[in-house]
């Protein structure tokens, strides 16, 4: 007997509302939600490498506790009430000594955040962040310091846009796959799409048109746009007039960045750089500069993202068809209430409120709390500032191979007392676990609801389509347990997927039979525009747009900060990391599809260059940085800036039970120095500095 | 390819491989075999820009089959209705006749069940009416499947009426 399920993919973080046919509680096949017309009923490789990941052998299949030195493969297999009992013993005595706060948890952000937040805030730890912050922390802290809102409360109208830029942004290769068919029946009608990226990704022979820039300098490039647009008079000028706080200051600021100065610093000529600011004039308002989807690649990265959102305005095109919108939510779409939130119950009072990352505290007042600085932990481990930390709730975030700087992220780890991970493979971090809470497959769970705010917001479900196929569990359930045992089990008032979802619809006129037929509930037939004459909501102090920020200029931080040139390294190339179509972070490089597909990493080097280093293609090479050294291969290139160097991420896994994936390339994290972004938390995993040599 | 075609249209296709790995995935190919293959040039650099464009490869289905004919058992066969060519798993030898005889060397070889297995156009999905697992997994519609005179139909109506809608624009 067949049937058919309408769920949420979790094969990356975009989830994309799919269906699944299931027989025999095997997955027979998986399409893109019918009901969702941009899904164009497709799905990309890696959700179609789902069945595969599934039914994975070399998954984590039961609870284990590590038997041999860390990171040895050695391990018991036990059962949930004995891994949950040894992690709650372990912690307690731990938080006996050193208090709850000496534990941090992090996460790839997911439907169950909010009841991960509840678990640290009911232990009573104020440590908890999740990937978002080593991702995009920064474009975070740019939104909101400029509308209000942060860049998850933000989207671009592809389908109606008329010219879309973006830097480095390769949307073709890391898809969203409703974006990706928006914007290419929008191209099939004449939208254009300008891509600024040092390398020639699939997204560069796509675009309309691709200027190769020097790495780093989009900001100049930025400065430049924003320039020739003001001298003449490119801009929306009532919606500026009506909107903007702050832009006689941007005025006098770019005053000195002409395109010429651009020139060198970008390696754009001047008149490029003219010719797309007045046909970007010509098309406002329904014009995208995008703001970017991993945004952590410079120390300026926040003023970077802020010049971006600058031009958005300058267009007119925040809140306009086929530029920038809002996305609305319930209460946009008439709602009284909202989703009820477990993190919103009362819990005890902290008796230590200070983050191990100072997000929103001493350290990084501006960043986001609801995501920490993720950037912070292994520092804060290893200098026991601002108090000792000793345990980690890694759960399906990788904190070894995602933050920069490996070596020093191995030694942090090291210094732990207790590496508690959630994963559903072996990854790196979880290969160097105490102990193991297997979670189940995104196919074999149901999670709480998500709400789908956007133009037309809706409620969306993921629901247990099979059976789990090894002794796995939800994560909710997993959480609970442990809550129990550390005797704060009351805050989680659920012992089914069914319970969660009621509690969450309580206050609203939803019944969970209502996400049945399509797996979500739609709030409103038709888009939700707000009048851009005077109905915008910014959430900015002024309720305007603010070129000078309230919230950096109240915490000391300037809002145009004068420009710093790029420095030189003669020799040495800038290392860029970035995505495939394959891979999601450093989740999936085991399956056995995605494997085949894209088995390793190569670092992309310039052709001119690799002649000059005597470096042919597929070559094997030394890369070393001041953090770390491994031997790669060369894929040598005229499609990469001879001033950088390029490699995927997530790879050269070190975790001996994933088999297809173990030693595969090297890890980006072992050349990343600890540069990062001051003011908006993110690491700058784009700016370090390799040197290549033929071995 | 029978009375059926799958077309590409390369603006659309962005080289994700869903529709190779949903056919694997969904049909239990080995991990080795490729029933459906996207072919891709690039992207690469042609006068300083860069460019890309693919083709989708699936089994042709051919007229003149001469994997069929060079089979010694009988193992593919034409079907009646629509004219695809199946292989009768149970009656492959293994002899590889077929890989050989196809001028494309189209069918595959499974070295696990020592047989060949090749593409059906997914023959029971559209027994269903539905479409082969590559062309339906397709997150961009860059594949279509139908019989040529619709294709034919629909591509001109959609070339066409963005070609008009660009007018429009413009005007």
């Amino acid at each position: 007997m067949k049937k058919v399920f309408q769920t949420l993919c979790f094969m990356c973080s975009v989830r994309c509302p799919i269906q699944v046919e299931v027989e025999d509680d095997q997955v027979i096949s998986i399409r893109g939600n019918p009901f969702v017309p941009a899904m164009n009923g497709g799905v990309c490789p890696k959700a179609a490498a789902a069945i595969a990941g599934l039914n994975d052998n070399q998954r984590v299949q039961s609870p284990l506790i590590r038997t041999g030195e860390r990171g040895s493969g050695q391990w018991k297999r036990v059962g949930w009430k004995e891994a949950l009992d040894y992690t709650a013993d372990r912690c307690k005595d731990i938080f006996d000594k050193y208090g709850a706060k000496s534990s941090v948890y992090c996460e790839r952000a997911n439907l169950i955040s909010d009841i991960s937040k509840s678990f640290q805030k009911a232990i009573g730890s104020p440590n908890h962040f999740t990937h978002d912050t080593v991702c995009k922390g920064s474009i975070n802290t740019a939104c909101r310091s400029i509308i209000g809102y942060t860049d998850g409360q933000i989207n671009a109208d592809w389908s109606n846009t008329r010219h879309v830029i973006l830097y480095g942004r390769n949307v073709f290769e890391s898809i969203e796959v409703k974006a990706l068919n928006s914007l290419i029946s929008a191209m099939e009608k004449g939208a254009k799409v300008t891509y600024i990226d040092p390398r020639a990704s699939i997204t560069a022979a796509k675009a309309t048109d691709y200027k190769m820039i020097r790495p780093g300098g989009d900001l100049a490039f930025n400065y430049a746009l924003i320039h020739t647009i003001i001298r003449e008079k490119l801009y929306d000028a009532p919606y500026v007039e009506r909107w903007v706080k702050g832009f006689q200051e941007l005025c006098n600021f770019v005053d000195p960045y002409t395109p010429e100065w651009a020139e060198p610093e970008t390696g754009i000529p001047a008149a490029e750089i003219v010719a797309l600011a007045r046909e970007v004039g010509r098309s406002k308002p329904a014009v995208a500069f995008h703001y970017g989807y991993r945004g952590s690649h410079h120390p300026t990265e926040t003023y970077f993202r802020r010049s971006i959102m600058i031009l958005n305005a300058l267009m007119g095109s925040i809140e306009n068809p086929g530029g920038i919108f809002i996305k609305k939510g319930l209460s946009d779409a008439g709602y009284s209430a909202g989703l009820r939130k477990f993190s919103s119950q009362e819990f005890p009072e902290m008796e230590d409120k200070r983050r191990f990352d100072g997000c929103g505290q001493d350290l990084f007042p501006i960043a986001d709390p609801a995501h920490g600085v993720g950037f912070m932990f292994p520092h804060a481990v290893l200098t026991e500032e601002p108090y000792p930390i000793k345990v980690v709730f890694a759960f399906r975030y990788d904190p070894l191979m995602s933050n920069p700087d490996y070596n020093t992220n191995l030694k942090a780890l090291q210094k732990l007392d207790l590496i508690v991970s959630s994963d559903i493979n072996f990854g790196s971090t979880t290969a160097l676990a105490d102990v193991i809470l297997p979670e189940s497959f995104f196919l074999e769970r149901s999670d709480p609801l998500q709400m789908g705010s956007g133009l037309k917001p809706a409620i969306n479900r993921r629901i247990a389509c099979v059976n789990p196929r090894y002794d796995t569990k939800p994560m909710w359930w997993i959480v609970k347990e442990l809550a129990n045992r550390l005797g704060v089990g009351k805050y989680f008032p659920y012992e089914t997927a069914e319970d969660i979802w009621n509690y969450q619809l309580a206050d609203l006129d939803i019944d969970i039979e209502d996400f049945d037929a399509k797996g979500f509930v739609s709030l409103s037939d038709k888009a939700i525009w707000w009048d851009r004459e005077d109905g915008i909501k910014f959430k900015t102090p002024s309720g305007k747009i603010e070129f000078v920020s309230e919230l950096m200029e109240s915490n000391g931080i300037p809002s145009m900060p004068p420009y710093e040139a790029l420095e030189n390294n003669n020799g040495a190339f800038r290392l860029m990391c970035g995505r495939c179509v394959a891979h999601t972070n450093v989740m999936t490089q085991n399956n056995l599809y995605l494997n085949h597909l894209v088995p390793e990493n190569p670092l992309w080097i310039n052709a001119k260059r690799a002649e000059e280093l005597g470096i042919a293609d597929n070559d094997a090479v030394e890369v070393e940085s001041e953090a770390g050294k491994a031997t790669m291969r060369a894929y040598v290139t005229d499609r990469i800036h001879p001033e950088a160097a390029f490699m995927l991420h997530g790879f050269g896994h070190n975790a001996v039970e994933s088999k297809r994936s173990y030693q595969k390339g090297a890890p980006d994290a072992l050349f990343q120095s600890r540069f990062y972004d001051k003011v908006g938390g993110s690491p700058a995993l784009d700016h370090s500095w390799v040197t290549v040599r033929k071995i | 390819m029978g009375d059926y075609l799958i077309t590409t249209n390369p603006e659309r296709c962005i080289a994700c491989h869903s529709c190779e790995v949903a056919c694997k995935s969904e049909n239990k190919v080995p991990l080795d075999a490729t029933l459906g293959k996207i072919v891709v040039l690039g992207p690469k650099m042609v006068d300083g820009t860069p460019r890309m464009t693919s083709v989708f490869v699936p089994c042709f289905h051919c007229e003149k089959a001469w994997c069929m004919e060079a089979c010694p058992t009988e193992a593919i066969r034409r079907r009646e209705k629509d004219g695809l060519i199946y292989i009768v798993e149970n009656l492959c030898v293994g002899c590889k006749a077929c890989i050989m005889a196809c001028p494309w060397h189209i069918p595959q070889w499974d070295s696990e069940a020592g047989k060949v297995v090749k593409c059906d156009l997914c023959m029971d999905r559209i027994d269903e009416g539905g479409e082969p697992a590559c062309v339906s997994a397709c997150p961009t519609n860059a594949l279509q499947f139908g019989r040529p005179e619709a294709l034919s139909n629909s591509t001109r109506e959609a070339y066409a009426q963005g070609l008009l809608e660009r007018n429009l624009s413009a005007a």
